[in-house]
């Protein structure tokens, strides 16, 4: 199974976790992640995803994207991450990943970005 | 059933800073050689309060730990509210050496963390008679910034979620979830600007490059613990460090991150009784 066909089971991840939901009920925004080089678009309505598309769309605006590489996703989303592997920061100093865009959202939010984009773990 | 009260007791201390009257929270425990312990940015002393409750080493140290100016309960200086908060090399290394002078401890021995750590090295250059030993730890000279510390104060961005959320990645994933989570919950309870302007020290003022190369360990024992899940301080620049001080004793923690003694206080126990029985002698 690819990175991004792992990635492809947020919506059932995030569904089934009743805590991550209730930390981002203030959270609704539109972002874009980049799994390797396959894009994801997530709307994100009061915590829940009220739509995932998974490839290109032409023109498509998101608030911010958050890119990675394969080898970065299959690194971070081992049960227990190596070293330098197991945080969105940790993977960013290193030159394995990258956000762009208006950040506030992504900030504000923090943690349930870590935690939302940390949910493949779960499946490790 | 009598009450089961842990060993530690918490007073404040009155003391001039600089000139400037202050009231400093802390607590201790024990009794013998002094060992004082300095938190991290933006928390306070309830990080060692496993130290502080550890039969084993209470027997041999007096531990305390105080409460940064800002910091926990002790107070912000009158007149806080007209200015900004920044910590520096100076100001820091000054309210170290009045809390030990105002409790007159004897050549203390001094353990911090992070800023705590990167002070404790300027305690090495400037001060080292004054110690009896010194403990840095998550320590170097410099490391690479990993974010923007403006977002950290701002209205539109909850200071202490975005504090605790950003320093979570700091800790081991091997680390106790409830240790875990007391860990970040001390970082969403500091003060506003707080965490941001003790980064002033860490990110701007606090630049030890070549100066660390002026550390005698001769004149004090030094010793250097990282936690190999820190990508704020790596290993690699605690050892880069540390190959700059003849004579310093530098130790890589394994399945530990940025706070050691919070986040997994078992296994850092397993680290420092080793360097404290060294230093007990």
């Amino acid at each position: 199974m690819t990175a991004a066909d792992r990635f492809a089971h947020l919506p059932d991840l995030l569904a089934a976790d009743i805590d991550l939901l209730r930390r981002g009920r203030w959270l609704s925004v539109d972002c874009r992640v980049d799994i390797g080089s396959e894009p994801f678009f997530l709307s994100i309505r009061d915590g829940a995803l009220s739509a995932f598309e998974r490839g290109a769309r032409l023109m498509r605006s998101t608030a911010f994207a958050f890119r990675a590489s394969d080898e970065a996703w299959t690194g971070y989303w081992k049960r227990l991450p190596e070293p330098g592997w197991h945080d969105l920061f940790a993977l960013s100093k290193r030159g394995l990943a990258s956000i762009d865009g208006d950040l506030r959202p992504f900030l504000q939010n923090l943690q349930y970005f870590k935690d939302l984009l940390a949910l493949p773990r779960k499946e490790a | 059933m009598a009450p089961k009260l842990e060993p530690m007791v918490g007073r404040y201390l009155r003391t001039d800073i600089d000139g400037v009257a202050h009231r400093l929270y802390f607590e201790e425990a024990g009794e013998g050689i002094p060992l004082v312990c300095l938190h991290t940015a933006g928390a306070d002393n309830r990080q060692y309060r496993h130290l502080l409750a550890d039969a084993e080493i209470t027997k041999r140290f007096r531990v305390l730990a105080f409460d940064m100016p800002w910091h926990g309960k002790s107070t912000p200086p009158d007149g806080w509210e007209r200015g900004e908060y920044r910590l520096t090399t100076q100001s820091y290394t000054a309210a170290i050496r009045a809390f030990c002078r105002a409790m007159e401890l004897d050549r203390p021995v001094v353990m911090g963390c992070s800023i705590g750590g990167r002070i404790v090295l300027n305690l090495a250059i400037e001060h080292a008679r004054e110690f009896r030993a010194l403990i840095a730890l998550e320590a170097a000279d410099f490391q690479q910034p990993w974010y923007d510390t403006s977002w950290l104060h701002r209205p539109d961005v909850h200071g202490g979620e975005i504090c605790a959320a950003l320093v979570s990645g700091l800790i081991a994933p091997h680390s106790p979830p409830v240790n875990r989570h007391e860990t970040l919950w001390m970082y969403m309870q500091g003060g506003p600007g707080v965490f941001k302007g003790d980064l002033y020290f860490y990110r701007v003022d606090g630049d030890l490059r070549e100066k660390v190369k002026k550390i005698d360990t001769r004149a004090c024992p030094l010793y250097l613990l990282t936690g190999e899940y820190d990508f704020s301080c790596t290993p690699d620049d605690t050892l880069r460090t540390a190959q700059q001080i003849p004579g310093a004793d530098v130790q890589v923690m394994k399945e530990v991150g940025h706070f050691p003694m919070s986040e997994n206080p078992a296994k850092f126990r397993e680290y420092i009784l080793p360097v404290l029985a060294r230093i007990a002698g």
